[in-house]
């Protein structure tokens, strides 16, 4: 990958909704050339989508619950445990599958509106597949940082005095 | 009735900073998008912040050597020979001082006798021309004109020249001008420098930050190194300035008179602050390139948008200050930051407080997040417009 492939990428790791002419002036670059490669990285499946990162918890009425499950089971021949992982990436309940080095194989972290939709979701539908052994679930109780990003509402403003040598 | 004041000659004939001005005026506003701040607008790194709670969980709460932690000025000295092939004995070669500025402060004090004269290079950060003074000197300024892009030319040192000069402060890259001199350049600097037997001040605490370039550290140039002082510190780098820690490094003799005056006046810099600069040497190498990716990236972004609403910005080398001419405008540099201020609540520093030739310019810092950058810029724009 080239050096400007990854500055871009950086540039917009943390910051999808950066339009295409500031990222141009930032990288010094023209913005046809921006565009272009832009263009490129999305074709090459580098950049897979722009998400925004939203902390529900604080919208009224939008919370969620999420898992996640160390997943047990029995990979099928000649493809391993990836069979197994696609029956349950497929579900949309399922916001990350894992294959996983240790006690288990498969960590799954699946969302739902509350807990009593995500205890059926694992018994009814991925405990229920023929491969799965077992599962254990871990119900996350609070976030305290997320992709890279702290979600506490620590004072992190402008502390420096508005003139200094 | 007349008063008796107290205050000495010295003091009371210095000028108060023409930023505090410009500070006492913004902090009066709210709202102000400030690109008059002198400092990163990162945290310092969380590695560095931890150890040094570490260190104080230690126990490491007494004072260090005069000259600094040994371990400190190893890994300082480590740097140095690893960045640019200098090589100085941490034993008597280096000093861990309170900032660049008391290094500053120590090495015009070690060598100046009163009357000696300095030459200070404008437009210079602000505290050169006081403490020559303060040291009992003669500060003799040099301007440097828009059209070198602000780079001091060998003649212009042997014109200020006299039989009482001693020294020369050169700071590279440059504050406010963002000026970044090259290896020949230096080099050319220096055939006049030793002609004449000066000793140098490098004032380099911008090194690391130079964008398009090669940096030059001045005492590498050919015979300069036993006749500078190189100064430097954590402050711009590492985004360390509340710690308030710098070194400098130099002759012996030089070092050793140095550490004399600071022992008997400041015994030693903090040590929770050395112990968090040693981490910072150590480990923090992948914080400073991750800081200086996002000033390269805001300095094209400022420079290119300066010029676009036609405040002619030459691209800057090195440090994170942008120096636009403003006489597009009409106004001189403090009605410029004045007016911009109280119409459009954005900060920035009329360029003659940096001496005479920074009339006309105004100094931007980007240390300041991306966001913070655009709407100044937005500001900027509007009332530029008014004007033009
Ligand atoms: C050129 C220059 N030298 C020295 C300093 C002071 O640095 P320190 O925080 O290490 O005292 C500054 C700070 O603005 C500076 O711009």
């Amino acid at each position: 990958m080239e050096e400007v492939e990854v500055e871009l990428l950086k540039l917009i790791e943390n910051n999808a909704n950066l339009e295409v002419e500031k990222i141009a002036k930032l990288m010094g670059k023209s913005i046809d050339e921006t565009r272009e490669l832009i263009d490129k990285l999305e074709k090459k499946k580098v950049i897979l989508g722009y998400s925004t990162l939203i902390d529900w918890a604080k919208v009224l009425n939008e919370e969620e619950v999420t898992a996640m499950v160390d997943v047990k089971v029995t990979p099928a021949r000649d493809v391993g445990f990836d069979k197994v992982a696609e029956r349950i990436y497929r579900f949309p309940e399922v916001k990350a599958v894992y294959l996983m080095s240790g006690t288990y194989d498969l960590s799954v972290s699946v969302k739902g509106k509350t807990m009593m939709e995500i205890g059926h979701f694992i018994s009814e539908k991925l405990s229920a597949l023929d491969s799965v052994l077992s599962t254990t679930t871990h119900f996350v109780l609070k976030k305290y940082k997320h992709d890279g990003i702290i979600l506490q509402d620590a004072d992190e403003g402008d502390k420096r005095i508005v003139v200094s040598p | 009735m007349s008063q008796i004041s107290y205050i000495s000659k010295q003091v009371a004939d210095l000028k108060p900073s023409g930023i505090r001005r410009f500070f006492d005026l913004a902090a009066q506003m709210e709202d102000v998008i400030s690109l008059g701040v002198g400092e990163p607008d990162f945290v310092t790194p969380w590695n560095v912040i931890e150890q040094s709670f570490h260190s104080l969980e230690q126990g490491y709460t007494s004072y260090t050597e005069n000259a600094g932690m040994m371990e400190l000025r190893q890994e300082i000295s480590k740097y140095l020979s690893g960045s640019y092939h200098l090589t100085y004995d941490p034993s008597d070669q280096l000093i861990v001082s309170v900032g660049a500025s008391q290094a500053i402060d120590l090495a015009l004090r070690a060598v100046i006798d009163p009357g000696d004269e300095v030459i200070v290079v404008e437009p210079s950060f602000v505290a050169y021309v006081p403490t020559v003074r303060l040291a009992g000197g003669i500060p003799v300024t040099v301007q440097t004109e828009a059209e070198d892009e602000f780079k001091l030319k060998p003649e212009q040192i042997e014109e200020a020249i006299t039989s009482k000069t001693k020294a020369i402060i050169l700071c590279n890259p440059n504050n406010p001008t963002g000026t970044l001199l090259l290896q020949e350049e230096l080099e050319q600097l220096a055939i006049v420098i030793e002609k004449h037997n000066l000793l140098v001040l490098s004032d380099e605490i911008y090194a690391e930050l130079t964008y398009d370039d090669a940096y030059t550290s001045f005492p590498t140039v050919p015979k300069m190194k036993e006749r500078t002082i190189l100064i430097s510190g954590f402050s711009k780098a590492f985004a360390m300035t509340g710690w308030r820690l710098g070194y400098a490094a130099g002759p012996t003799e030089i070092i050793a008179a140095m550490v004399k005056i600071h022992q008997y006046t400041m015994m030693c810099a903090p040590t929770m602050a050395q112990h968090a600069a040693l981490e910072a040497m150590k480990n923090g190498r992948q914080s400073v390139e991750s800081m200086f990716e996002s000033y390269k990236q805001r300095r094209n972004f400022i420079v290119s948008s300066l010029n676009e609403i036609g405040l002619q910005c030459p691209n800057p080398g090195g440090a994170f200050y942008a120096f636009p001419s403003i006489k597009a405008t009409g106004l001189t540099s403090a009605e410029f930051a004045e007016q911009l201020l109280q119409e459009e609540q954005v900060a920035v520093v009329p360029g003659s407080v940096f001496g005479a030739n920074g009339e006309g310019y105004i100094r931007c810092s980007y240390a300041t997040s991306l966001k913070q950058l655009d709407e100044a810029l937005n500001r900027m724009k509007r009332f530029v417009q008014k004007r033009m």
